[in-house]
């Protein structure tokens, strides 16, 4: 397998994974659960979710270590098994693909409001990403996934993190923004625009943007991003906003839909295309065909 | 311009050292109390909180302001209790049980402060129990629930029949909010308003309020 950052210069679309938290609910992840404590307890459930993703096509495969940052976990408190959740995840991962696909480590936001705006300080924050980080000293991995950052800074202290192993690991940084009267912008107010500078900056080597509110609405965002960067661009959109029947969340776009639009967003320039919460193999799948 | 328009300014700009400065120099003044809040930091959250929703400010903007906010407040408070003031209203928050979001929580609970009522903020994953007995002891006049998780809404339920039980039902308003949710949920599960936002919470409280008083 070449490296990732080679591959990217190929032409195509590389397709990336789905949704993890729907299929870890399936596999008796109770509500309010820590999601990462699935490591801990049933490494085989992520193996099964990795064979999944790769028989859908997947050619990029996420470890679930969205929330594996300390300061995250120290929420279910966790964080003392910090190292142990982050490497059973990337060996689950790479058990299953080998050099089939490239293993993307998963970084969500600390969950932690940044000074001044909040009570915690970049250096707390950038600390918890890199013990979180510190994993691949154990574990290979080929790219690391910045993902459904709303503070730009704190996306920034991320990569910063990242850059502190190597210079060399490909590191994948996107944001998750929501349609405003002045355009799209996430929580914190970050537009397209800004967070695309300030990524690149950063030093990021894919810029993009996750989850959100539907794939029309991302293909939107895919063409902001692309007027504002010459980096690979990924999107990774959720399968719209769910509705709840008996308990349940019920997201309204099929693989079908999905994968139609997902022509639209290949059309905007995008390089990597996959899914967030609510899209399945069988999403993923759908588009994988649609785009070959 | 008068003390107390500067007091909202500086607190719509987000100074907290500033609005703690002018306090106090109202307080000196001999301006009372109740009026430094009330057309001082109460006024200048009610225009941050409008101009939020018209997303002409985003959530940093919101969170300086409030510690602005608080550090008018925290002048004012032992003088407000000294002089006997009554509080607009008591409201007990919190993110239901299973549910570590506290953002959204967080910013309806600044909003509520921000119009003069007395929040006691109970943090994330508080149980039915909890919500309960609280708004028992403290005679609060709401409860306010918040979820971002779809699979820990059912929970609002539990507390609505716990208040049901309890015999607070009706007595003690329940609001809920939070991304998932919808005015049909609310109804379904039997509490009094769903708030799509702080500011609504705030209305939705006052209108409350308004028929209790």
């Amino acid at each position: 397998m070449i490296p990732l950052l080679e591959r990217l210069k190929q032409p195509g679309v590389i397709i990336a994974d789905g949704a993890m938290g729907t299929i870890l609910f399936r596999r008796g992840l109770k509500p309010g659960d820590c999601p990462e404590q699935m490591n801990l307890q049933s490494p085989e459930v992520l193996e099964e979710i990795a064979r999944m993703y790769l028989g859908a096509g997947a050619e990029i495969i996420q470890t679930n270590t969205f929330g594996g940052s300390p300061l995250k976990l120290a929420q279910y408190a966790l964080d003392g098994k910090t190292e142990e959740i982050n490497t059973t995840a990337l060996r689950a991962v790479r058990n299953v693909v080998q050099d089939r696909a490239y293993v993307s480590f998963s970084c969500g936001p600390s969950g932690k409001i940044l000074e001044p705006y909040g009570d915690t300080s970049a250096e707390i924050v950038y600390d918890s990403f890199r013990r979180q980080m510190n994993a691949m000293l154990v574990e290979p991995m080929d790219m690391i996934c910045i993902e459904t950052m709303t503070d730009l800074a704190e996306a920034i202290l991320a990569i910063e993190a990242a850059k502190s192993f190597s210079f060399s690991i490909p590191i994948c940084a996107t944001m998750t923004f929501d349609p405003t009267p002045k355009g799209f912008r996430t929580v914190m107010g970050t537009s397209v625009e800004e967070a695309a500078k300030g990524l690149t900056e950063a030093g990021a080597d894919i810029i993009g943007s996750n989850c959100g509110n539907g794939i029309e609405n991302m293909v939107k965002i895919a063409e902001e991003f692309s007027r504002h960067t010459s980096l690979p661009i990924i999107i990774q959109s959720n399968a719209g906003i769910p509705t709840l029947k008996e308990g349940n969340a019920i997201y309204p776009e099929t693989p079908e839909f999905m994968a139609e639009k997902s022509k639209a967003l290949a059309h905007c320039g995008v390089k990597i295309i996959g899914g967030c919460c609510g899209t399945t193999p069988e999403h993923i799948a759908a588009m994988k065909k649609i785009l070959q | 311009m008068n003390l107390l328009q500067q007091i909202s300014d500086h607190l719509q700009q987000g100074k907290a050292k500033s609005v703690a400065e002018l306090t106090r120099q109202a307080i000196t003044d001999g301006l009372h109390p109740k009026n430094i809040l009330d057309e001082g930091l109460i006024a200048g959250m009610s225009v941050v909180g409008e101009q939020f929703r018209k997303h002409e400010l985003y959530l940093p903007d919101v969170l300086l302001a409030a510690k602005a906010m608080y550090a008018g407040l925290d002048l004012l408070k032992p003088l407000m209790i000294e002089a006997n003031a009554k509080s607009h209203g008591k409201i007990v928050v919190g993110t239901v049980q299973g549910d570590l979001h506290d953002i959204g929580k967080n910013l309806v609970a600044i909003m509520l402060k921000g119009a003069g009522f007395e929040v006691i903020d109970l943090g994330n994953d508080v149980s039915a129990q909890k919500f309960i007995s609280v708004a028992e002891q403290e005679k609060a006049d709401v409860i306010g629930l918040s979820a971002l998780l779809t699979t820990t809404m059912p929970t609002m339920k539990s507390v609505v029949e716990l208040a049901k039980e309890r015999n607070l039902y009706g007595k003690v308003k329940i609001i809920v909010g939070g991304a998932p949710l919808s005015s049909d949920y609310a109804n379904e599960i039997g509490a009094d308003a769903y708030c799509f936002d702080g500011m609504n919470a705030v209305e939705t409280v006052k209108r409350f309020l308004d028929q209790i008083r």
